[in-house]
């Protein structure tokens, strides 16, 4: 805004250069200290983005010292927040410079306030990431990344922040980045989504690197945090990406005019293009491309217009219309990432609704594959989603779905729930596997464009990848190879003994991790006289007596080495081996 | 922009330069407005769009066209007429509705204007409170409208910052701002209960920039008021004072002839204008950007105190 200093400000040059702006979108969350509100104040400030007005109305108030601005207070909108100096909800932020404007999803960082930044991240291009230099990296910190890499938000800049405090060293900064990139690369293993990141030592307090690159440290010659969001790359380009138009209504100003309403969520449409109307597989060609402004000849994501098609088809909201030569999947399941919400935890087979672009259809959870620590990556078996929880679900709806992976596609393959009784928001989720139909209605599993992922052989298999070594006598090892063959698993059985391992140590541990990789259960065998059959998966153990393999339980009427075979069932269910129960044949 | 190689990590940050063709900001923020307008006329039995006659107004009625077109716009406008409204906004809102071919709703809590509540009479909160939240209030159960579109911006105020663009109201109207829905994507939960509403902001991402840069790319008629002319005004200090009603004199009090403008329209005793050269959308922006005081500046209930504006919402209003 110091347009107007320069002699030769017109206002005609800069309505064009606006025209020109294009905008982006990021998130912040931070801890209670670690300078959040301070660095956007900052932000705010230094672009001039905040008015005399308000400047004057926090001007002597907060913690600061006499004559200095809390820039912290420029943010914090409601009374109960000044009261009790927290930030209780997501709050949105704006400001614009000569090449961007910005809009900031600011969301706190309290433990419970997971929901606040699944919120904010699902709109953001980018994410700041905020690391206290004098405390390191703390749990607050991986929860955000974790988020935003589970939400696909593209970009983490991590400032690195209290810089000043820790007199502006360089070593110290050298530590918290090593320490954090290898976090970033865990949870980019664990959400299977890249975190591209940069790094930046800055002090909102004193205004280091913020706006303004700083001369306080030398040894950073990279640009200041404002100049990396100017020139992140703007929202995901999608225009190459699959065409999808969620119809939200059908305009019938008269019986001559019928249009189909929508937000283009991906891809490029032209008149001409054959497209297809997902659930019910009728095609037909775009005959116009209405606006307001007049009929375009092309239109890209993410335009509101209505299409105009060349011939009758039954169109209703919350159809799906996509490219005939790359649709969406049909499918009554998916697996999906889940982030839940809502005081009252989930509760399987309970009927909730499920909003999906423009449409609202009943939906079952069917089961709960894990939940993940989003602060150590830790997956447990879980039963339940209690508020602020992750975890792996799977979802069954009651009627056919055109859907796309949230990686694929973030429009088409995100959701929230709603719970039909109290009409709570109680979840957001992230499709991350598809089932489809066939012509015959009968499952299969998605066709998508890329490689086979992890998940959907998860998904048709029922397990991934693992090592499970079994040591003892021969017919109970033959006896556990068939019972997972007969579910469906698909293993891979190797003699820990075979010569060729025994030539090569390493070997089989190389074998080993390329057959976890591809999703098949390894089973390293070791047949031997021993009283005892020894199985051991992901680090747990499991000892049962082989003694008694034939004699025949009267109670339950199954013989030893029935039990024995359903204990180890049991174990690759526990340890998350197998994705559900019912996978596990239990 | 070179990033040093040094604090570059799994890929590289390839900053292209922008290829055509890219959608700017207000394509982007009309883009997304549209989306919130048809979702809010189809997932609700009985919408309405709150009609002020203002700036925000005027765009965001243009855009329910466009969302629209080319059939019409789907719901009535209702404005809250308070009494105190400017004789320009009330002829401009007129000639609006029947122009564009619009359903106009018009509602006043005539009991209370008949009772000579004004801001100086009683304060400004309880004026506020009986002419406008109550008259809303009363408005919605009167029509039975179970969404009602508003004009406001996330960056008006500190308290809308925290607004969702599906704003939850219960059955008294009331806004708890610890108790929101999550709002995700553009995934907006429509369900209420019976008496329970939404009020729904389209423009929550607009700033006041974007708003005057839209008008004028748009060519969006808005009321003369904006634009800077000679207009009689109580002169007190820095403010100035509009003479539309006569209580507003103190004793003895004469208006002076003063080039000046509104910068944000409001009910006439409440509103002040600002001295300005500003007689062309273009010359509004300029003026903008040398600003250096909020629009709601010159509006006397913001600043009653501390966090006005949110126990206003709290109890109902916008």
């Amino acid at each position: 805004m110091s347009a107007l200093t320069t002699p030769a400000f017109s206002i005609d040059d800069f309505l064009q250069n606006e025209r020109e702006k294009d905008l982006l979108r990021f998130s912040t969350a931070g801890s209670v200290d670690d300078g959040k509100s301070t660095l956007i104040g900052r932000l705010l400030y230094d672009t001039q983005s905040v008015y005399e007005d308000q400047v004057r109305s926090i001007e002597g108030k907060g913690t600061t010292a006499p004559g200095q601005i809390d820039f912290a207070l420029l943010t914090d909108g409601l009374r109960a927040e000044r009261e009790q100096g927290i930030t209780i909800d997501v709050a949105y932020r704006y400001f614009s410079t000569a090449r961007r404007k910005f809009i900031i999803a600011d969301t706190p960082g309290h433990e419970q306030y997971t929901r606040n930044m699944a919120t904010g991240a699902s709109t953001a291009d980018a994410a700041v990431v905020l690391i206290d230099a004098s405390k390191g990296v703390l749990i607050q910190s991986r929860r955000h990344a974790y988020i935003a890499s589970l939400l696909r938000v593209k970009h983490v800049l991590v400032a690195v922040n209290k810089m000043d405090l820790i007199g502006y060293d360089e070593a110290a900064f050298r530590a918290i980045k090593a320490d954090f990139s290898s976090v970033l690369d865990q949870i980019a293993v664990d959400t299977g989504s890249p975190v591209e990141r940069i790094f930046v030592p800055v002090s909102a307090l004193a205004g280091d690197n913020i706006v303004h690159r700083s001369d306080v440290m030398p040894w950073y010659t990279g640009p200041s945090l404002l100049e990396l969001l100017e020139s992140l790359p703007p929202s995901i380009d999608t225009r190459t990406a699959p065409f999808r138009f969620p119809v939200q209504r059908v305009l019938r100003p008269d019986h001559k005019f019928r249009g189909f309403a929508g937000q283009i969520a991906s891809g490029t449409i032209r008149p001409g293009d054959t497209i297809t109307v997902l659930p019910s597989g009728r095609s037909a060609k775009v005959g116009r491309i209405v606006t307001w402004d007049g009929d375009l000849a092309e239109a890209i994501a993410p335009l509101s217009v209505t299409l105009v098609l060349d011939r009758e088809l039954d169109i209703s909201r919350g159809d799906l219309i996509v490219s005939t030569d790359r649709p969406a999947t049909v499918a009554k399941n998916a697996k999906a990432a889940l982030v839940w919400m809502d005081q009252r935890p989930l509760e399987l087979h309970r009927r909730y609704l499920l909003k999906h672009t423009s449409q609202t259809a009943p939906v079952f959870l069917t089961s709960i594959e894990h939940r993940t620590d989003p602060a150590t990556l830790a997956h447990s078996p879980a039963s339940t989603l209690h508020m602020n929880d992750i975890g792996a679900v799977t979802l069954n709806f009651l009627r056919p779905i055109a859907l796309d992976q949230y990686n694929e596609n973030r429009s088409i393959g995100a959701f929230i729930l709603v719970d039909a009784e109290s009409n709570s928001t109680v979840a957001a989720g992230m499709i991350t596997a598809v089932s489809s139909l066939t012509a015959a209605g009968v499952p299969i599993l998605a066709d998508t464009w890329g490689p086979v992922t992890a998940g959907e052989r998860e998904a048709r298999w029922g397990h991934r990848g693992a090592v499970v070594e079994i040591s003892g006598p021969l017919p109970l090892i033959d006896a556990i190879e068939r019972s997972l063959f007969a579910i469906g698993a698909v293993t891979n059985r190797i003699g820990a003994n075979d010569d060729a391992f025994l030539l090569h140590p390493t070997l089989l541990e190389i074998v080993t991790t390329l057959q976890v990789q591809s999703g098949v259960l390894a089973l390293v065998v070791n047949a031997n006289d021993s009283e005892n059959l020894v199985v051991r998966a992901d680090g747990q153990d499991l000892t049962l007596d082989a003694g008694n393999v034939d004699d025949v339980d009267d109670a339950s009427g199954t013989s030893g080495a029935g039990r024995a075979v359903s204990a180890v069932h049991k174990l690759l269910h526990s340890t998350g081996i197998f994705i559900s129960s019912e996978k596990a044949g239990l | 922009m070179p990033v040093a190689e040094s604090e570059r990590h799994t890929s590289p940050l390839q900053v292209t330069p922008h290829a055509p063709p890219r959608l700017s900001h207000l394509r982007l923020l009309e883009a997304e407005s549209i989306h919130i307008l048809r979702e809010v006329a189809s997932e609700f039995e009985r919408p309405v769009m709150l009609y002020s006659i203002g700036k925000d107004s005027s765009v965001m009625l243009r855009l329910a066209q466009k969302a629209f077109y080319p059939a019409p716009i789907p719901f009535p406008l209702l404005h809250v007429d308070t009494g105190f409204k400017f004789a320009e906004m009330i002829a401009f809102r007129d000639e609006m509705a029947r122009s564009i071919g619009a359903e106009l709703l018009v509602w006043r809590n005539e009991s209370a204007i008949a009772a000579g509540t004004n801001p100086i009479a009683l304060d400004t909160k309880r004026c506020c409170g009986l002419l406008k939240t109550q008259a809303l209030l009363d408005a919605l159960r009167h029509y039975n409208f179970d969404a009602a579109f508003g004009g406001a911006r996330r960056d008006e105020e500190k308290s809308r910052a925290k607004e969702r663009i599906y704003s939850f109201r219960d059955s008294a109207g009331q806004w708890d701002p610890k108790n929101q829905r999550p709002e995700l994507w553009n995934l907006y939960n429509a369900r209420v209960h019976p008496g329970e509403s939404i009020r729904v902001f389209p423009l929550s991402n607009w700033t006041e920039m974007d708003v005057w840069q839209y008008i004028h790319e748009e060519k969006i008629p808005v009321v003369d008021l904006y634009f800077a002319k000679e207009r009689p005004m109580y002169v007190r200090g820095e403010a100035l004072l509009p003479i539309e009603q006569a209580f507003v004199a103190r004793l003895g009090e004469k208006p002076q002839m003063v080039k000046s403008r509104l910068r944000s329209l409001g009910c006439s005793p409440c509103t002040g204008a600002i001295r300005s050269d500003a007689e062309t959308i273009p010359a509004i922006i300029a003026e903008l950007i040398s600003f250096r005081s909020s629009e709601r500046a010159n509006r006397v209930i913001d600043h009653d105190q501390e966090g006005s504006m949110e126990m206003k919402k709290r109890e109902g209003y916008f």
